[in-house]
């Protein structure tokens, strides 16, 4: 159970969870929002509270390079990244789930360039969302915290890799109240590092292994076949591992939050930091009578498929707020999966998408509001629509 | 020559967990040319077998033997180093040609 609550950013928060975890390796390269990060945590390496190898490589792509090294020799490895930084890893981001390496990745989530900004948006998640890394959002900095803690579980026992996604600035530079659990507790939850944690060892130099060797025509499908088959057993993987921290904190974690969807017959979904925006929103239209309610996804990928279906069951209309643009044609990233997932409902709801909060652009109670009613108009017949995706905020 | 693996048969992480594996590759699949040995030109001095990179030549303390073309990659190296001009590298297509005839 937690023992003290302190006033910590997302940032720090992090950082607190990766003291406590007090893993083997991280190699890192600094970029906005999260330099912050590893600067606190380097604190504590340079501190000697942790026995955490730091490594200061020359770019991300190198960073997760190490880390892949680090982790297929048996070690306990952390990275953090954000934006362009997780856009130049991605290339080996596949090499690390190819590998099903256990390594965590936190994304503190910024827009990618051009044009440049540094603020939070979730384009940089999204060039990971088929890369076969397990990923978890988090709304504020407990989940941040709690999250981190989980994915090095999550992580080992699933044998593939964990992003934990926290908004950049909003999350990660704001102060919140966050319980901490003791030291103990969290070393004792995640266990020991041991080489042996992972089947393959490098270091095990009695059984020598190749890790990374070609796959001809004859092969790689197999190979590709089975990583998907194991993906899919990650959904069990999760729900044990928040039952398993559910006993230390007294917190459960779905792979969804629903609040007031129970007889909601409008509905808005979101991930991240907007949810307790998107809930603000929800209360005030309820206290106007309206039958409203909100998603938050929780464990992004694999995509909560079954659980999300199940909520929008009764659903009339269901508006998917998308913190970044697919420019497709169709919609957001979160709009595409969430249409997906209702697809085989009886009662399919009418869907509509909004694009918010891009490039840090901040997102209130009024714009949500605007959104869920533009969505109930729209179910209702009364506006018509050119496209399924609008922007919410773009100054017309 | 070998049973392909079936996916639930491959470690984890498409790891090679032992030696020699290559040895359950056809990598003579892809030769475009063939090292085609004229017997009476070769004196049966070995230095084929020196220089193979992919151990394709088999021998014993007496005499090499024709090259094994599940291995052999027709790299030429053997019909370089030669130095009866023993080997001559043929297009793989001629002599499918030649067996089509």
């Amino acid at each position: 159970m937690p023992t003290k609550v302190i006033a910590l950013t997302g940032n720090q928060a992090a950082a607190e969870a990766m003291r406590q975890i007090n893993f083997d390796v991280a190699a890192v390269y600094p970029i906005s929002p999260q330099t912050e990060l590893m600067g606190f945590f380097a604190e504590y390496v340079a501190n000697g509270e942790v026995n955490t190898d730091m490594v200061a490589v020359e770019g991300e792509h190198s960073a997760m390079a190490a880390c892949i090294g680090a982790a297929a020799a048996g070690a306990r490895v952390i990275t953090a990244s954000a934006g362009p930084g997780i856009a130049y890893m991605v290339e080996n981001l596949y090499i690390a789930s190819g590998m099903r390496l256990p390594i965590v990745l936190i994304d503190v989530n910024r827009a990618l360039s051009a044009p440049l900004s540094i603020h939070c948006d979730h384009g940089d998640s999204m060039l990971t969302r088929d890369s076969s890394w397990i990923s978890l959002f988090s709304e504020n900095a407990q989940e941040a915290y709690h999250n981190l803690i989980m994915s090095v579980k999550i992580a080992e026992k699933a044998m593939f890799p964990v992003i934990v996604n926290y908004d950049g600035y909003i999350v990660s530079h704001s102060i919140e109240n966050v319980e901490i659990l003791d030291d103990e507790t969290v070393r004792n939850f995640v266990g020991p590092s041991d080489i042996h944690r992972i089947p393959y060892p490098l270091l095990d130099v009695s059984k020598p292994v190749t890790y990374g060797a070609t796959a001809q025509p004859d092969y790689y499908t197999e190979c590709k076949y089975q990583q998907h088959v194991d993906f899919l057993k990650v959904y069990d993987i999760v729900k044990e591992v928040s039952q398993e921290f559910e006993a230390i904190s007294g917190k459960y974690y779905g792979f969804i939050e629903e609040y007031m969807t129970d007889d909601a017959e409008y509905i808005g979904i979101s991930m991240g930091s907007s949810f307790g925006t998107l809930k603000d929103a929800v209360n005030a239209l309820r206290s106007q009578g309206r039958k409203v309610g909100a998603i938050k996804i929780r464990l992004y990928r694999p995509f909560p498929v079954k659980d999300l279906a199940t909520a929008l069951e009764n659903a009339k209309g269901v508006v998917v707020f998308d913190r970044a643009d697919s420019f497709d044609g169709i919609g957001g990233p979160l709009f595409k999966d969430v249409a997906a997932a209702i697809f085989h409902n009886k009662n399919r709801p009418y869907l509509h998408n909004f694009i918010y909060g891009l490039g840090g652009r901040e997102i209130n109670e009024e714009e949500f509001i605007r959104a869920l009613d533009r969505l109930e108009r729209l179910e209702k017949g009364v506006e018509t629509r050119e496209n399924l995706v609008e922007y919410l905020q773009a100054r017309a | 020559m070998y049973e392909l693996k079936k996916w639930f048969e491959i470690p984890i992480g498409s790891i090679v967990p032992e030696t020699g594996s290559s040895m359950m590759n056809n990598t003579g699949s892809w030769r475009m040319l063939r090292p085609v040995l004229n017997t009476e030109k070769c004196t049966n001095c070995l230095i084929c077998w020196i220089f193979c990179p992919d151990d394709s030549i088999p021998v014993n303390k007496e005499q090499r033997f024709e090259t094994d073309f599940y291995y052999c990659k027709g790299c030429g190296i053997c019909a370089v180093e030669c130095p009866y001009d023993a080997l001559e590298m043929v297009p793989e297509m001629e002599i499918k040609l030649k067996e089509l005839e």
